[in-house]
């Protein structure tokens, strides 16, 4: 053995710690925004309808969801700029990471219109909403409230993805204990601490949107 | 498209042989994790209070952990302990490991929605608790198991990906390595992101198969 721990090195390297943390759950926040839009679109197409738009959204989600996020980040990173589409890394895995994230909220989305009681709908059409109208005013914001845990839970998964950036060299917590790593050879103390820095962020999170959750009881 | 023809051919054994890696890998992880998320689930459910804590701890903080963390972590802390492990072992460790958190969640999940009178009755009939779990929970556990366990497979074949980061030579790394030589990347991506399409739709339509046949008739 003859390894002693020594976590000098990880308390001095904290703040670049933290501020990957802090660079992750942006990274987090910014692609379950895209990937939210992307995720009603496709689930208000897939319960449409549009047989052209149901197909369409349950190919998206077929393609995406069996593909390797790693595989979808590289491709976007190192092969669009053939194609003359040149992106920052941290935009590139935002896009990347929104496309992954819109085929999970895609499924979500649908399971969460469909639980929505079409008497509410009906009630809608009774009392002379638009299409529009019942989708935004009536079974939006039931089905916002049916799909809040699950879209809860994406967001845990989805900050754990961001782990994925230091692939392509995004200084974000797993780049950055990977750096403590290698320069300091504390390797341990490393990565037991970038894992508890994960771990009590995933808890934190889970925490506050059971919060949410109480706020806005289920109907 | 003829230079990228031409290219694939030339790398076909090498593409195919990161292809048996990716699936070495996934099936030794899924199996190892299979068999400790079996252990786990029955642990949370039926386990004493120390034997619950151990396995609640070790779910959560696998379950809190990126995967490309516990696979770096894999990768370079058994060495400073003294431990030697080829990329490839460290790699299939840290995946068991992940995978056995997820499956022992959704082992205890499946457990737990089996109605008490079944485990009751079976006491009734005097079997051990072995043969309570092994001839009446665990078979009716499998049903409602199969699904999440399917989808588990499918996100083990992704994750196997990660691996590439630390060397080991799977579907990923081999493409890699291949556009490293010929500058063609969207094409090989491509093809290496249409390979794991294939896999991963064979697991989940084998995995609808195996659904219909244990359902009940």
């Amino acid at each position: 053995m003859g390894y002693t721990l020594n976590f000098a090195v990880v308390w001095t390297n904290l703040p670049r710690l933290l501020g990957g943390l802090l660079l992750g759950l942006e990274l987090a926040v910014a692609s379950l925004a895209i990937g939210t839009l992307i995720g009603v679109a496709g689930g208000f197409l897939s319960v449409g309808p549009s047989r052209a738009g149901r197909l369409l959204a349950s190919f998206y989600v077929a393609v995406v969801r069996n593909t390797p996020i790693l595989v979808i980040v590289l491709m976007l990173y190192f092969a669009l700029p053939d194609l003359g589409v040149r992106l920052d890394k941290e935009p590139s895995f935002v896009t990347a990471l929104s496309l992954y994230a819109g085929a999970y909220l895609t499924e979500v989305f649908r399971a969460g219109l469909v639980s929505v009681p079409p008497g509410l709908s009906e009630a809608g059409k009774a009392i002379g909403l638009t299409r529009l109208g019942i989708a935004v005013h009536v079974v939006g914001p039931v089905m916002l409230r049916n799909v809040l845990p699950a879209l809860g839970s994406t967001f845990i998964s989805l900050f754990k993805d961001t782990s994925i950036a230091a692939a392509i060299a995004v200084p974000e917590l797993t780049f950055q204990a990977r750096r403590i790593n290698v320069e300091s050879f504390r390797v341990v103390e490393a990565w037991t601490v970038a894992s508890a820095l994960y771990i009590a962020t995933c808890f934190a999170i889970a925490a506050a949107l059971r919060g949410l959750e109480r706020r806005f009881p289920k109907f | 498209m003829d230079e990228f023809l031409t290219e694939a051919w030339d790398a076909r054994d090498v593409i195919v042989g990161g292809l048996l890696q990716t699936l070495s890998i996934s099936a030794l992880s899924i199996l190892l994790g299979t068999a400790l998320g079996t252990a786990v689930g029955v642990g949370l459910v039926y386990g004493g209070l120390p034997l619950r804590l151990v396995a609640r701890a070790y779910a959560d903080v696998m379950r809190g952990t990126p995967v490309l963390v516990l696979v770096l972590a894999a990768f370079y802390m058994p060495s400073v302990l003294g431990l030697h492990l080829q990329p490839f072992s460290a790699g299939v460790l840290a995946l068991t490991l992940f995978c056995g958190a997820h499956i022992g969640e959704i082992v205890r999940g499946a457990l737990q929605a089996i109605p008490r009178g079944q485990s009751e009755a079976a006491k009734a009939v005097g079997l051990t608790f072995y043969g309570v779990l092994l001839h009446v929970l665990l078979p009716q556990a499998l049903r409602s198991l199969l699904p999440p366990w399917i989808n588990t497979c499918v996100e083990m074949v992704k994750a196997s990906t990660l691996l590439s980061v630390i060397g080991v030579g799977e579907l990923l790394l081999r493409t890699q390595e291949i556009i490293g030589r010929n500058f063609l990347t969207l094409q090989f991506y491509l093809l290496a992101g249409a390979v794991y399409l294939v896999v991963n739709f064979a697991i989940e339509r084998a995995g609808k198969a195996l659904e219909r046949r244990v359902a009940f008739r």
